[in-house]
């Protein structure tokens, strides 16, 4: 006990020292290495009217210091100054929400039996288009960081991707490096990635999008914080040493478009160590197990800066911070440098005062570096030095989004060439190509295609949690919850965004819940990365405006509260923008894994059922894009109350055991469908399908939403179709499971093993 | 009942796996060892070298996780007869430290592989596959960026003439396939065992499907093939 005491007594010491000779070597004098106008304001990112407002809140001109944590706190990435007025309309808290969205790293969704799921979307598109491989690396390092900030253990990774078409040496070069970044970082690290999309567009030529989301699992008792509660408490660099990497990642490179100079700026991109990421956690999720953690928060974009002032803001707090102690791995790096590098797998911990012996000995077992770079003071200013001399003396509120960073609401106006797309007549289009060529064409093109050659690059089962990924989304058990399990994806089919904003991001979130529901989960909650252009075109904001109003209808009609995620504006070249991308990450509760459901057909004789309405409708379809080149016409309707009552029937089917199998109905529409259920079905098992003698195009590649095709044993049929009734859902019959051929009336008749040769064939071949 | 030690070096991430499988699975007793010990508990009757990127794998791998405190132990252990299995990045790790012969080049695709693969079980007669058959089939997943097993011609033709080879890639039927071969291994070497018997290493991991709800738990005989030996040998 007396030795105890002892310890804490010097521990005190040198903590009341530590604070004693921040004050008295500092001189209050403040200094900047250059002075400070508007023209270095715009430098660093800042418009006239923000740097006037900077002035206002110091009541002098800032420091150069200062004004770059200004720029980098201020930018898009960092503030949302242009979207948080609109995301603030999305449901956010509620239900199974823990906390709320956008207040912590990461969501976090109460699963009962006193465990919590942690789970966010990030963008790191830019990067990734000048330095694909360690600028999804380190995209994939930085969503996992949030994860474990949390004190939550990643336990499933996913990957959203969206390339220009692969016809194109670029193209393939930024596919290869960003699988293979992806691979590097998740596999080394140790968290299976077991989800996710590929896409090729043209609009994503220029300008990839790289969304990365992952998913973790703590105890509810266990959770972290970034908020500091203690005054006096020491703040401490955990992780990686500090360098030049990355300086202006957030605030020039990831808010702006891509131009000639964006080639000049592959040194901000940050380079990643995933087995540096990999001790961090062990040591981060033990030093929040052991509770000598007030607060913690990971150093992705705008690293010291953003970290020091987030975690003090919300309750008020300030700190004094000696940038000398900082370790670096360059020499003469200026307090500038330092604030804003995004030096990668560095965490800011703020440890309980008088346990840091604790958390010294938890870093020294997984040798992982933690030095103490300053104090929690209780007056809300951040008050930063280097070399004795007083950088930063400045509000931490102000600088914060929730706080005072800058909101704005821009013009918006409904877009061009909406007129023409909506006009557009599909049924006027002529074609002298067979429906068996053009299935051919569809099931073919490299965004319907197999993605094995990508998901194969990514270990999909470390952890042996991952119960199967061959469904709609990927089913993972909970270990610490026998039994139980739960679903996860990611969605969005950005051709209907384009064509109808509000439409397409209801359907993107609707489509996510729909493919949780074929696994056998009920949807809980989403994460969303929202990809968009120029924030300041009329035009552009509009598009985002509207698909964040049907984002809101979607997810409150299906009860999935948003949980968080990421903007990522400027999207677009001189020569492109991207389609409006909101992705969707969406996760799924399953009570009972002994009820959950793949995609493929299972036994021979089994009964083939359309589930859900027959529309036909083909605008912004894969048949218009591969067999006319367009990508125009209205966006298929989205009736949510009908999505919701399919979305029960199909759940009651998969827990009520009337299926054995189910699959979306999505691109390339029910000719695809049924032939991925063919394709991924496990003993060769093909279809015979009866469409009628009025087959269309329509029917067969039409992508109308809300449909799911299911397999089921023919003694079912009457439960199906009353199950289907009660609900006022259509249910058609569209033929049995065969053995060996995939044959549609009339349309096509051939070898499942040669339609899979072909639909495995299309990536390895282009990749070769 | 035996007791099965599981390595963790830093990087290390198939440890917990092993652990789950050993115990839970397979119902034996599971402990971790860390790499800085310089001791092996007298009750530890197998030592698991578990899969990962031990020390980041940015040199060769397995490569410095070999200078590891508990390597020296573990070379001991293994001296002394003790039991040693190594997976994926255990078993690059006992070929660096000298237990095994040959190495594991990078995977002739030059990518990492994730995917279930079928092993014919070549020799039967060990410690880790006394409840194989002969020939048997099992399907277990591959992880790895470097599996693609060599070694010069001399150590190949001993290998194959002392029926050291226990794992060999094959297709469904058994059959030892150019295209059942995932990573370009020299005859499609999957797995080896040392001149003792005592030593195995393999890069498939069995400790992936050790459990049903997984969807597969041909894994789990490698494991009770080792209790059920060691059980008999205590």
């Amino acid at each position: 006990m007396l030795i105890i005491t002892i310890k804490t007594l010097i521990l005190l010491l040198i903590i009341f020292s530590i604070n004693y000779i921040f004050y008295m070597k500092v001189s209050k004098e403040l200094f900047s290495e250059i002075e400070v106008s508007v023209e270095t304001a715009k430098e660093v990112g800042l418009t006239e009217e923000e740097y006037k407002k900077v002035c206002e809140i110091l009541g002098r001109v800032p420091t150069y210091t200062e004004l770059g944590v200004f720029g980098v706190m201020w930018s898009e990435h960092c503030s949302y100054k242009n979207s948080i007025l609109q995301l603030k309309t999305l449901p956010r808290s509620g239900g199974r929400l823990l906390v709320d969205a956008g207040a912590e790293n990461a969501g976090l969704i109460d699963i009962g039996g006193g465990y919590a799921i942690a789970f966010k979307i990030e963008s790191h598109n830019h990067p990734s288009a000048i330095e694909p491989f360690q600028g999804a690396a380190t995209g994939v390092g930085g969503i996992l960081r949030d994860i474990f900030s949390m004190g939550a253990r990643p336990i499933a990774s996913l990957d959203s991707l969206r390339f220009g078409e692969l016809n194109s040496e670029r193209t393939k070069f930024l596919l290869r490096g960003v699988v293979e970044g992806i691979g590097h970082y998740g596999n080394s690290f140790g968290v299976p990635t077991v989800a996710g999309e590929v896409y090729f567009e043209d609009c994503y030529f220029d300008n990839p999008l790289i969304n990365a989301m992952a998913v973790g699992i703590v105890r509810t008792d266990k959770t972290a914080s970034a908020r500091i509660t203690g005054v006096g408490n020491p703040v401490f660099i955990v992780g990686s040493s500090t360098g030049r990497d990355g300086i202006h990642g957030a605030s020039l490179l990831a808010s702006r478009e891509f131009d000639d100079e964006s080639e000049n700026m592959r040194p901000t991109v940050q380079v990643g160590d995933p087995f540096s990421e990999k001790l961090l956690l062990e040591a981060t999720l033990e030093l929040i197990e052991a509770g000598v953690v007030d607060a913690v928060q990971d150093m992705g974009a705008a690293g010291i800066s953003c970290s020091t002032s987030e975690m003090s803001a919300p309750n008020g707090m300030g700190m004094l911070v000696d940038l000398d102690k900082v370790p670096m791995r360059e020499l003469n790096m200026t307090p500038y440098e330092i604030m804003l590098s995004e030096s990668q797998e560095r965490m800011l911990f703020v440890i309980k005062k008088g346990l840091e012996a604790k958390a010294k000995e938890i870093c020294d077992k997984w040798d992982v570096p933690m030095t103490q770079i300053g104090v929690v003071t209780d007056d809300g200013i951040l008050r930063i030095s280097r070399h004795g001399k007083l950088v930063c003396e400045m509000p931490a509120e102000p600088l914060v989004l929730g706080g005072g960073a800058p909101q704005y609401v821009r013009e918006a106006k409904e877009p061009e060439y909406l007129k023409e797309t909506r006009k557009y007549d599909i049924s006027k289009l002529k074609t002298d190509l067979s429906y068996e060529e053009a299935f051919w064409k569809i099931i073919k093109s490299p965004a319907v295609a197999s993605k094995r050659w990508v998901f194969e690059q990514y270990d999909s089962q470390v952890r042996t949690n991952t119960v199967n990924i061959k469904g709609d989304a990927a089913v993972m058990r909970i270990k610490e919850l026998p039994g139980k399990g739960f679903a996860t994806c990611t969605d969005c089919a950005s051709r209907f965004v384009y064509l109808n904003p509000y439409m397409g991001a209801m359907a993107a979130v609707a489509e996510a819940a729909r493919n949780v529901v074929c696994v056998g989960a009920e949807p809980v909650a989403i994460t969303n990365c929202l990809n968009f252009g120029n924030p300041y075109d009329p035009e552009v904001y509009w598009t985002f405006k509207e698909a964040i109003r049907g984002m809101g209808d979607a997810c409150r009609a299906l009860n999935t509260p948003v949980t968080g995620g990421n903007v990522s504006f400027h999207n677009e070249s001189k020569n492109r923008a991207i389609f409006p991308t909101p992705t969707i990450g969406m996760l799924g509760l399953i009570d009972d894994l002994e009820k959950i459901m793949s995609c493929g057909f299972k036994n021979e004789g089994d009964v083939i059922y359309l589930i859900g309405n027959d529309r036909e409708e083909l605008g912004g379809s894969e048949w218009l894009k591969q067999i006319h080149g367009l990508v125009t016409g209205e966006a298929p309707l989205l009736d949510i109350d009908e999505e919701i009552r399919l979305q029960k029937v199909i759940l009651t089917a998969i827990r009520e055991k009337l299926v054995n199998s189910a699959h979306d109905c999505s691109e390339g529409g029910l000719a695809v469908c049924i032939a991925e259920k063919a394709i991924y079905s496990s003993n060769n098992l093909g279809a015979e399908i009866e469409l009628g003698n009025n087959i269309t195009i329509g029917k067969l590649f039409g992508e109308s939403h809300s449909r799911v095709v299911v397999s089921s044993s023919a003694n079912k049929e009457h439960k199906i179709q009353q199950l289907c009734k009660e609900n006022n859902i259509a249910c058609i019959k569209l033929g049995k499971v065969t053995k060996d051929k995939f044959d549609i009336k009339g349309v096509i008749s051939v070898d499942v093993e040669k339609l899979r040769e072909e639909y495995e064939g299309v990536l390895v071949g282009m990749m070769k | 009942m035996i007791k099965y030690g599981i390595v963790v070096f830093p990087g290390s991430n198939c440890d917990h796996d092993a652990f789950v499988a050993t115990s839970v699975n397979s119902g034996a007793n599971a402990k971790y060892l860390w790499h800085k010990d310089t001791h092996i508990p007298s009750d530890i009757d197998c030592i698991v070298l578990p899969g990962g990127f031990s020390y980041g794998d940015y040199l060769r791998c397995g490569a410095i996780a070999r200078f590891s405190p508990i390597m020296k132990e573990v070379i001991k252990f293994a001296d002394k007869g003790g039991y040693i299995i190594g997976i994926c990045n255990g078993f690059q790790i006992l070929c660096e430290a000298g237990l095994l012969p040959g190495t594991l080049l990078r995977n002739d695709s030059l990518t990492f592989k994730c995917k279930d693969i079928n092993l014919k079980t070549l020799n039967n007669s060990t410690t880790f596959t006394s409840l194989l058959k002969k020939d048997e089939v099992i399907t277990i997943p591959i992880a790895h960026g470097e599996g693609n097993y060599f070694a010069d011609n001399n150590t190949i033709e001993e290998l194959e003439n002392e029926n050291r080879i226990i794992f060999k890639y094959c297709d469904d039927n058994g059959n030892i396939t150019r295209e059942s071969n995932p990573n370009g291994s020299l005859n499609n070497i999957a797995g080896i065992i040392n001149k003792n018997g005592n030593v195995l290493g393999m890069m498939p991991h069995p400790e992936r499907y050790c459990d049903l709800i997984l969807g597969n738990n041909d894994g789990l005989k490698v494991f009770q093939s080792i209790n059920s030996s060691l059980n008999k040998n205590n």
